[in-house]
């Protein structure tokens, strides 16, 4: 299978996944601000998953459209990170989540706006738009609950250092990763990992929040070797397809 | 938490937007946010996911001096009988909107 189709499929699974996870938070906010806040971010990631999935249906060449390929793949065919496929936790845990997310995916999407692929291209300057605001939010959310009680401290500490493990993989380049970025079609992996790091940095700083210096990353998400968080997940997601196939409404 | 622990409420803010260039900012409703800045995202998030705006104002609640109405006589019925202060008598000339 072709690079280019598997490394869409990673951009496409990301924004899926973890869409899927923050509509669970519908109607189930902290105040009814920050629940529309974030489920316009889940409707935001669902939408760029729809781009990158038709367009991974297409390099495919197989006749597989974006619902296929969403609804019609199991666990180990799936290429999101780890990171995305972590458990929504209480609201913090997924604060964290999303904070640690959007840093990279800004750093990502700015990059495939460079791409050679014009297609490529074009989804990725629709979608760092968005990214921009997530990334301003979240990060403002890790600054408030940072600076806020001794209890909020305490847990968003512990969130990022839950998180941080699933912090690096997509540091990591293997053959997918450098075929993509030696034609130009996607940056180099680990070209996006200083600027990340200062920015996560900055934000914790401000947050009164200690960087983890853990070192022991988990890695597999883009290969297929998921949590097993995220079978649930794809339950949840893939029921009405797999009970009634090609149902329409 | 304890059972003497109050959940403070988030301040009450008022929220205005302009829908485009030229026009006034138009009270849109209100809703909760410990700061301004929170507030915009807050606006921007609940009243133009839609495309209704160029411009968001948000104003503190408390921050409003409004009118009582109990003084709704004294203020506004002397208006009632000066109909000569409406500018009904100046033609609008055509192709001019908005006002």
């Amino acid at each position: 299978m072709s690079h280019k189709f598997q490394y869409l499929l990673r951009l496409g699974d990301n924004c899926l996944v973890l869409s899927q996870q923050l509509a669970a938070w519908c109607g189930h906010g902290p105040a009814l601000e920050e629940d529309l806040a974030l489920t316009n971010v889940a409707l935001d990631l669902l939408g760029q998953a729809r781009l990158w999935l038709s367009y991974a249906g297409e390099v495919e060449g197989r006749g597989r459209d974006e619902d296929a390929l969403a609804f019609g793949r199991d666990g180990l065919d799936f290429r999101n990170l780890l990171l995305v496929e972590q458990p929504n936790g209480h609201y913090g845990n997924t604060v964290a989540r999303q904070f640690l997310f959007d840093a990279w995916h800004r750093q990502l999407l700015a990059g495939l706006c460079e791409s050679s692929d014009p297609r490529i291209a074009e989804i990725a300057q629709k979608a760092v738009k968005e990214v921009r605001y997530h990334v301003e939010r979240s990060a403002g959310l890790m600054i408030a609950l940072g600076n806020g009680t001794a209890l909020s401290h305490a847990r968003m500490q512990d969130a990022v250092n839950m998180l941080w493990p699933y912090t690096n993989e997509w540091f990591d380049s293997d053959a997918i990763d450098a075929q993509c970025a030696s034609a130009g079609v996607a940056p180099a992996a680990s070209s996006l990992a200083a600027a990340w790091r200062a920015d996560v940095e900055t934000v914790l700083g401000r947050a009164g929040l200690t960087t983890p210096t853990y070192t022991g990353h988990q890695r597999g998400g883009k290969l297929g070797v998921h949590s097993e968080h995220l079978g649930r997940l794809l339950t949840a997601l893939q029921f009405m397809q797999r009970a009634y196939p090609g149902a329409q409404w | 938490m304890t059972s003497n622990d109050v959940k403070p409420e988030w301040p009450l803010w008022e929220i205005f937007i302009r829908s485009q260039h030229g026009l006034a900012h138009k009270h849109v409703g209100s809703l909760h946010a410990v700061d301004g800045a929170s507030a915009i995202h807050h606006a921007r998030d609940v009243y133009t996911r839609r495309n209704e705006g160029v411009s968001i104002w948000a104003v503190r609640a408390a921050d409003i001096v409004a009118s009582s109405p109990g003084d709704k006589e004294a203020l506004f019925d002397p208006a009632q009988s000066k109909v000569y202060r409406h500018p009904t008598f100046f033609p609008t000339p055509d192709g001019v909107k908005n006002l």
